[in-house]
């Protein structure tokens, strides 16, 4: 039998996979940007339907308060026994305050908020939305001559973009106390010194790019939600497939968009 | 000769290898009720989605009150659709709102009441459809099935619509339920002079609320005759279809 009617058989053509992945991703890639300039373009011009926006500020900032703050001062603990573990190598125990304060305000409580946030939020909008798409709730409320876009998507992206900063603002003072608890309980540091290295090393511009990043990835974070729960086809299963992949993709874009603004913040200097 | 308040023309809709609509072509008069009977997956659910602007056909064209709105966007849909109710098949209510917010969503979307007076006449269309006020404060999920189709009319007619679109509007009911339904649907569209078009597999609610009845097969329409005349159409797939035979030109969608 010959090689090609093998192919013809059943074994995929590597070449024609690999192909048809790549066109696959740029579709996807184009459709999630004609989505989130629909929303924005939604979000950015009048009507507003405050009462939605309100609501869902509720739902995303509110109610995702204990589980940011859990992660937060979790993270805070063990960041600061790994750098004193770390630092007593050279002797340098004494910048603990210091490096758990850049790391949290910098790096940690953006991304590990938006990452809880990618799956309690993100997953929680596409399977809401997702649900509304095949009970027909959606086509109802085009028929009903209000847009999906005005009324259920450009609410989640606009709360978004308040709540999750301000929860970031959250995670980074408790993630520094999470620290203080743990060096000034479990490794023996002196509180009032802690807390001084502590406000005097940490500069403005530490919280403003922790702040800023937070920004995007609350705008990813809806966005996501949004676009998977929007095409999510029939069933528990598209659903379910809907609420899984905006959680993964909301991740992967958090973490990608933060090491971007991680490199931009260091070529501008912030 | 009066104008159709709706006319589709020629409309064909693809979804990939599947062509479901093969150009249907199809008016309704003003006031007149069309039920458009056919198997599962003849497309009957497609062509009222595109009817409606829900879906855009692939080719030909839709007319509603004369006008072409087969590519309308923003306000021109938008006006149609303040001329036009639907019912959905499965009910399509908001479950995040109260009963009296999903019956008054158009009057306090269009911004033209306030809640309080949109509430009042949520309530009094809810009466319409035999549901006391104690039922406006509920959930959706709070209320039967049967109670939902009916809040579910009650969303369609509030506004007074020229059109109804009625999905599937008894499936899932027991036969009272369905036949109380069908009566609702009779009462108040009759009161409304609203014209429908009302996709079934329900003989018993066709041959009740139709003037006049039209068929589906592989995306056109085969036959169309006033509902009086549907149990003696001379079509051999209208027979089977509404005798309920398993033999006969349709192959059942196993």
């Amino acid at each position: 039998m010959s090689n090609a009617s093998t192919r013809k058989r059943g074994i995929p053509n590597p070449l024609a996979w690999i192909g048809a992945a790549t066109l696959g991703f740029f579709a996807e890639i184009g459709r999630l940007a004609t989505f989130s300039a629909q929303v924005k373009a939604a979000a950015f011009s009048p009507r507003w339907y405050f009462g939605q926006i309100w609501k869902q500020f509720v739902q995303i900032g509110f109610y995702s308060l204990p589980v940011v703050g859990m992660s937060a001062i979790f993270i805070g603990a063990a960041l600061a026994l790994n750098i004193y573990q770390g630092s007593g190598r050279f002797g340098a125990e004494q910048f603990v305050p210091n490096i758990v304060v850049l790391g949290i305000t910098r790096e940690l409580g953006a991304s590990i908020t938006a990452l809880m946030l990618a799956g309690r939020v993100s997953a929680g909008i596409a399977a809401e939305i997702g649900a509304m798409r095949v009970t027909e709730q959606i086509d109802a409320l085009e028929s009903l001559s209000a847009s999906r876009y005005r009324y259920l998507y450009a609410p989640r992206f606009l709360a978004a973009l308040v709540a999750v900063p301000m929860l970031v603002l959250v995670a980074d003072i408790i993630g520094v106390m999470g620290g203080w608890l743990v060096s000034v309980y479990g490794l023996g540091f002196d509180s009032t010194v802690y807390l001084r290295n502590t406000l005097d090393f940490m500069t403005r511009n530490d919280v403003l790019t922790g702040i800023i990043k937070a920004f995007v990835f609350g705008g990813i974070i809806a966005l996501m939600g949004c676009y998977q729960g929007d095409k999510s086809k029939a069933g528990a299963t598209g659903v379910g497939r809907a609420a899984t992949l905006s959680m993964v993709g909301a991740a992967v874009l958090v973490l990608a968009a933060n090491y971007v603004m991680s490199t931009i913040f260091v070529e501008v200097g912030l | 000769m009066t104008p159709p308040i709706l006319s589709l023309q020629n409309v064909e809709k693809r979804f990939g290898k599947n062509h479901v609509l093969r150009g249907v072509t199809l008016d309704v008069a003003p006031g007149e009720s069309l039920v458009v009977i056919g198997g599962s997956g003849s497309g009957k659910s497609v062509m009222l989605k595109n009817a409606l602007g829900l879906m855009t056909p692939d080719s030909g064209n839709i007319l509603f009150n004369g006008e072409d709105v087969t590519q309308a966007r923003g306000k021109a849909r938008a006006r149609m659709r303040e001329r036009v109710g639907m019912l959905f098949q499965s009910g399509a209510l908001f479950d995040s709102l109260t009963v009296w917010e999903n019956v008054a969503f158009r009057l306090v979307n269009s911004g033209t009441l306030s809640r309080a007076k949109a509430k009042e006449q949520a309530v009094e269309t809810l009466r319409k459809v035999r549901l006391g006020p104690d039922v406006a404060d509920l959930y959706p999920a709070e209320i039967s099935g049967g109670m939902q189709k009916r809040v579910s009319l009650a969303r369609s007619i509030i506004s007074k619509p020229d059109l109804i679109f009625f999905d599937e509007p008894t499936t899932g009911l027991d036969p009272i339920t369905a036949d109380a339904i069908n009566d609702l649907i009779i009462e108040q569209v009759r009161g409304l002079g609203a014209a429908t078009v009302t996709i079934t597999h329900d003989m018993a609610s066709a041959r009740k609320i139709a003037d006049e009845v039209a068929m589906l097969f592989e995306g056109r329409i085969i036959w169309r005759g006033k509902a009086s005349e549907v149990d003696n159409s001379g079509n051999a797939y209208v027979d089977q279809f509404v005798h309920g035979r398993a033999d006969g030109p349709i192959q059942p969608a196993l």
